[in-house]
């Protein structure tokens, strides 16, 4: 993902001169392209990020549209208050950027997990907050926040993920169904994209149908999307983030509201820090986030209701 | 030079250099009528920061006596000179400035504080004109700043950012990086303005957390730094009238050139009323209506 994002924001940093580029010391191997293109509207801040985010509130103040960049949670929680109060309480036209979202940087240890984030930045006034779930989300997604006017949070994963999209209109608020099927609904956002997809095609040898939607933009809340995934009446959220306040509480709010009677569970990290070292994958097993588990989940869950949509379990419950 | 052209006053341009626009007369009675504000609005809104705000009246007032090329009608060009307060608690002064040089009409100075009002306790950019940032969170104002000037470096404009700071606000790390930032980055085009007024919100400076030796440090920092008493009309509008467009301090030695400036302003918290001078207590406590008397007539006598 992070690839894609530079190369999105390559392309819209050529298209637009008022876009700057502002690193807290950080982007080895991947920043430098930008650095050589755009010299005049690159800065390495150094290691300051509350700094970085002034500057770059500052910066927008005077018409700018600039990228903060860092990684896991340094361009985020580190300066969590010159964002709300420089950037969001401006309305400045500010992107933060963190590369790492989750656990991708494992065995860095929670220093470099960015677990909390997605709960402590939604509540922000003002801040669209987007985590795509694979390359071509992250590309099209670093161009949408590029044109959006007005302050954006951008989660991204590390490098390598594998795609799930082979083409893609990407609109900021707007989820994306990746897979139908009517028996249960996986909503995942950022990079357990993948993970949400093949739990779905295991969840097929048990017959089930499961529809998966790409939740890529936390905030707004697409509710229309989670509307669509409640006819299934049974919904799953997945999400590498912490069980309190990401994704899950969202969509959660929206099925209370709706008075949402089905099966409803929030696939999340546990409200702790990782005990031990170990790869992304690792620790995403230790918490149930790989595929495999995720299928037992579900399939425990639904037990033997064997789910045909709302009907079944309208039926189950009369 | 987009001062000489935004000129109100009629000097005689010297040539190589920029005229003077900067009015001592003027600042004089702005200084009485922003200190006459503040006890008022203190008063009325029964709220903390007045000592504060009095310690910035001089500075604040020479700022908006031909300092800082803004007025009312440029109060939205690109070309203006941007002015942050970056102790926003000291907000009723720069209302009351701005008032006083018709941004907003006076009478709005009387909801201070109020239901409904944008005058908010601290300063607040929305729905008030003149108020480039919102601020009230201490250590934001100098970054924002350096974002500012940068712009201008970038985009080739002459305005100039200035940035007045708590001493207390000095202890913010933040502080330190925003000014790091500007000396890497020849910002000479922002000013950071200290209001020492060596009293922070538990005690003295020297008892909270000491800053001396203060000019030093802002120099160890590649800063071309001026102390300067802050309640000095004359002396104020000398220096800071003297920190050109992206120039330097003028009297300031050629090493001098590129730097971002420091101006260092020794002042008194609570200047000007008696029993608020050098009191903590005025960190907090709002004027009774006999307080208020007291202190207005020695504003309307001493000025």
């Amino acid at each position: 993902m992070r690839d894609a994002f530079f190369r999105g924001l390559l392309r819209a940093a050529a298209n637009d001169k008022r876009i700057f580029f502002l690193t807290a010391d950080l982007g080895f191997g991947a920043a430098e392209e930008f650095r050589q293109h755009f010299p005049e509207r690159f800065i390495n801040v150094g290691v300051a990020e509350q700094n970085m985010t002034g500057v770059a509130a500052g910066l927008a103040l005077a018409g700018k549209t600039v990228f903060t960049y860092s990684i896991a949670n340094f361009p985020t929680l580190r300066c969590l208050e010159q964002i709300r109060a420089d950037v969001c309480c401006h309305n400045a036209n500010v992107k933060i950027v963190a590369v790492g979202g989750g656990l991708a940087y494992g065995a860095l240890g929670p220093s470099h997990h960015a677990t909390e984030d997605l709960a402590v930045l939604r509540a922000l006034p003002h801040l669209t907050v987007v985590a795509p779930g694979d390359p071509l989300e992250a590309e099209q997604a670093t161009a949408a926040i590029a044109a959006h006017d007005g302050p954006c949070y951008l989660r991204l994963g590390r490098a390598g993920e594998p795609a799930v999209h082979h083409s893609l209109r990407f609109t900021l608020g707007r989820a994306v169904a990746v897979r139908r099927g009517g028996d249960v609904s996986l909503i995942a956002t950022g990079a357990m994209l993948p993970v949400a997809v093949q739990t779905a095609d295991q969840l097929l040898n048990d017959g089930i149908e499961a529809g998966v939607w790409s939740m890529h933009t936390l905030k707004p809340l697409d509710s229309e999307a989670v509307l669509q995934a409640a006819r299934s009446g049974a919904v799953f959220t997945v999400e590498e983030h912490s069980i309190i306040g990401g994704l899950g509480s969202a969509v959660a709010e929206v099925l209370a509201e709706a008075a949402f009677s089905g099966v409803f569970r929030r696939i999340a990290l546990p409200d702790r820090f990782a005990p031990c070292a170990g790869s992304a994958e690792y620790l995403r097993r230790l918490s149930g986030l790989d595929a495999g588990s995720i299928r037992e989940r579900i399939r425990g869950e639904i037990g033997s209701r064997r789910p045909k949509g709302v009907a079944v379990e309208a039926a189950a419950r009369g | 030079m987009m001062h000489a052209e935004a000129g109100t006053l009629n000097v005689p341009p010297v040539e190589g250099q920029t005229p003077s626009r900067f009015d001592a007369g003027a600042a004089r009675e702005l200084a009485r009528e922003i200190r006459a504000a503040v006890v008022s609005m203190t008063h009325r809104a029964g709220c903390s920061h007045a000592g504060s705000s009095l310690s910035a009246a001089d500075i604040l007032a020479v700022l908006y006596s031909g300092i800082l090329d803004v007025t009312p009608a440029t109060v939205d060009s690109p070309r203006r000179d941007r002015f942050i307060l970056s102790k926003g608690h000291a907000c009723a002064a720069l209302y009351a400035a701005l008032a006083g040089r018709g941004f907003f009409p006076k009478k709005l100075l009387d909801e201070f504080y109020q239901d409904g009002s944008p005058l908010m306790g601290h300063a607040t950019h929305k729905g008030v004109p003149g108020i480039e940032v919102s601020a009230g969170s201490l250590g934001h104002g100098l970054s924002i700043g350096c974002g500012l000037a940068l712009a201008a470096k970038r985009d080739a404009m002459a305005y100039r950012v200035f940035v007045l700071l708590s001493d207390g606000e000095c202890d913010e790390g933040s502080v330190w990086e925003a000014a790091l930032f500007a000396a890497h980055h020849a910002l000479d085009n922002l000013i950071a303005i200290v209001d020492y007024n060596k009293i922070q919100s538990l005690g003295t400076v020297d008892e909270v957390l000491r800053l001396e030796p203060f000019a030093e440090k802002w120099r160890a920092f590649g800063w071309s730094v001026t102390e300067v008493d802050g309640h000095n009309l004359g002396a104020l509008g000398e220096v800071l009238d003297a920190v050109d467009g992206c120039r330097r301090i003028v009297e300031a030695a050629a090493p001098e050139a590129g730097k971002p400036a420091c101006v260092v302003a020794h002042t008194v918290k609570g200047k000007g009323v008696s029993f608020m001078e050098n009191a903590l207590l005025w960190h907090y406590r709002a004027p009774d209506a006999a307080e208020l008397n007291r202190a207005l007539s020695e504003i309307g006598s001493s000025r």
